[in-house]
């Protein structure tokens, strides 16, 4: 596991994608920060961290698209596939090599926040609740992406495919204002929704439920992955 | 010691059958050709072997492992380049072997052993060059490095030579030859020179069918009816072709057409356990035919192959519509 994750973490920068990736990312929360914080003169975090969010729906593919599509696409799998790893160690080495690039790239801008400090109280509690949702919701971004990848050679269909899931997820919390649902439903989709369960926590409740959620989708979406490419020897 | 076992096995594409009931056993340090036309199972059998694919029946035992209970152990033993070398032409020679490893696990001592195969396929000097900008012959010498990591005691090859020139060809075929010291090795091809510049044995696939298995020297008697020579006479050419047409136990006499001098060639086909040079020799010497040469015209392995093939589809047609 260890030799995919490191192969992984360093091909993202010997070529441009990782670069194109923390380029894009710092910029834009760079943007972000300066727009919901410094010129609206506000230390309120919570707009940084859901516009941050949406954000991240749509650049995460960017790192996980390559994933499994490229090495299909080559047949380097075919390497990894008769080496003696086991399917899981394979899953979870991409996994962690996409996590650790935006867990960087996040980590690195919540510094941001640094420069805040001379002008308010920052309220730590509900800014590490905030990271600590992103982070969560990232997870389970880069393991739909994961999957994606697995299911496709073109590196365009995968980032697409993510795009299209995790908007799926993000926006189903939202057909309850638009359409008068009755209550189970709308219970359903709340719980379902990616963007109701983090309204929870940018609103500072650390709800343990949510990271259960956040945990599981994960877990499927990655036991899922290992699923293909269990199935595709049978092909 | 059986080195790979493989029973009855099976692999169907819907109602394709890619594999139907193949089986054979390959000893330690044996050196084996999978040899048939393209699209015939070799492939789809190698990588069963390797456990890229898994089949619809049968076992595979590698080093007395079965691949599907205990994938990861039986893995340990083998070595596989498949027909693309899975290769990140992003790195480099030294770095991609590195990695290769890593993956495996591998624990002989890091440096002497990548050292070693670097030297053994001849790599030294592009070992610091990205895999990129290799010629695709030293590729191809890359993925059989990948194979060598870990010193496996089973080596499978996919089609090593194709796409290389000639010197690259001969080149890989030495050093295939000097891995079977070491490793039981595996390769398949469509080229049947290949088979016989290497292989010990061959093993024949038409049609996800084994149609033989044999030792490579033998494979050519059992399908030979007769023997055939080739004669070079001194003499007219109608005369001589006639007068040998004449003489008890042969079967056909053919005018090679080439000429040398005043000298003709012939290639003679005898019925089977007769011996006609003698008799060659009488005629030629009743009638002042000097004769320069004879040398046993064997039917080469092409013509074997081909052979094969057709009386396997000739059988695989009768019983279809026996159906």
């Amino acid at each position: 596991m260890l030799a995919i994750y490191k192969r992984e973490l360093k091909s993202y920068f010997v070529g441009v994608i990782g670069y194109v990736f923390l380029v894009i990312y710092l910029a834009i929360a760079g943007i972000l920060f300066s727009y919901t914080t410094m010129f609206s003169m506000s230390s309120d975090v919570t707009n940084y961290f859901t516009l941050m969010l949406v954000f991240s729906a749509v650049v995460l593919p960017l790192l996980t698209m390559k994933s499994f599509s490229e090495e299909r696409k080559t047949k380097t799998e075919q390497l990894i596939l008769t080496a003696p790893v086991s399917l899981p160690a394979m899953v979870f080495g991409k996994f962690l090599a996409s996590y650790t690039v935006f867990g960087a790239a996040t980590v690195l801008t919540s510094l941001y926040f640094l420069f805040l400090i001379p002008y308010t109280q920052l309220k730590f509690a509900v800014l590490f609740g905030n990271l600590i949702a992103l982070l969560l919701v990232g997870m389970v971004f880069i393991s739909i992406g994961i999957f994606v990848s697995a299911l496709t050679e073109n590196q365009l269909s995968a980032a697409i495919g993510t795009i299209a899931i995790i908007l799926g997820f993000l926006g189903i919390g939202l057909v309850n204002s638009l359409i008068p649902t009755s209550y189970a439903i709308r219970y359903v989709f709340d719980a379902i929704s990616i963007f109701t369960r983090f309204q929870s926590f940018v609103n500072g409740y650390f709800e343990f439920a949510s990271v259960i959620y956040y945990l599981s989708v994960s877990g499927i979406f990655l036991w899922l992955t290992i699923r293909v490419y269990d199935r595709r020897r049978f092909g | 010691m059986t080195m790979i076992k493989v029973q009855n096995l099976v692999k169907r594409y819907g109602s394709n059958y890619a594999l139907n009931d193949v089986s054979f056993e390959i000893g330690e340090g044996e050196i084996v050709g999978l040899l048939g036309p393209n699209g015939a199972g070799k492939s789809t059998a190698m990588n069963i072997l390797t456990g890229y694919l898994s089949s619809t029946s049968g076992e595979v035992y590698i080093n007395g492992v079965n691949i599907l209970d205990d994938p990861i152990e039986a893995k340990k033993n083998i070595g596989f380049l498949p027909e693309q070398p899975p290769l990140y032409p992003e790195m480099t020679v030294t770095e991609y072997l590195n990695f290769v490893y890593e993956l495996k696990g591998c624990e002989l001592e890091r440096e002497p052993h990548i050292e070693e195969i670097i030297s053994v396929t001849k790599l030294s000097e592009v070992k610091d060059r990205l895999i990129r900008n290799l010629s695709k012959g030293n590729k191809q010498r890359v993925g059989i490095a990948q194979a060598l990591i870990g010193d496996p005691k089973v080596v499978i090859f996919d089609e090593p030579t194709i796409g290389l020139d000639p010197k690259q060809i001969i080149a890989v075929r030495n050093l295939l030859r000097t891995l079977a010291r070491r490793h039981t090795v595996v390769l398949s091809t469509h080229i049947l020179a290949e088979v016989q510049a290497v292989c010990e044995r061959v093993i024949i696939i038409n049609k996800g069918s084994i149609i033989a298995d044999e030792r490579t020297d033998d494979i050519v008697k059992t399908i030979e009816d007769g023997y055939r020579y080739k004669v070079k006479i001194c003499g007219p050419a109608r005369e001589v072709e006639l007068a040998l047409r004449r003489i008890n136990g042969i079967k056909s006499v053919e005018s090679t057409g080439e000429r040398d001098l005043d000298s003709y060639s012939y290639v003679v086909e005898s019925e089977k356990n007769v011996d006609v040079r003698k008799s060659v020799f009488n005629l030629c010497v009743s009638n002042n035919w000097p004769i320069i040469g004879m040398e046993p015209s064997g039917t080469d392995l092409e013509t074997v192959f081909i052979r094969l093939v057709d009386r396997s589809d000739k059988v695989n047609e009768t019983k279809k519509r026996r159906k």
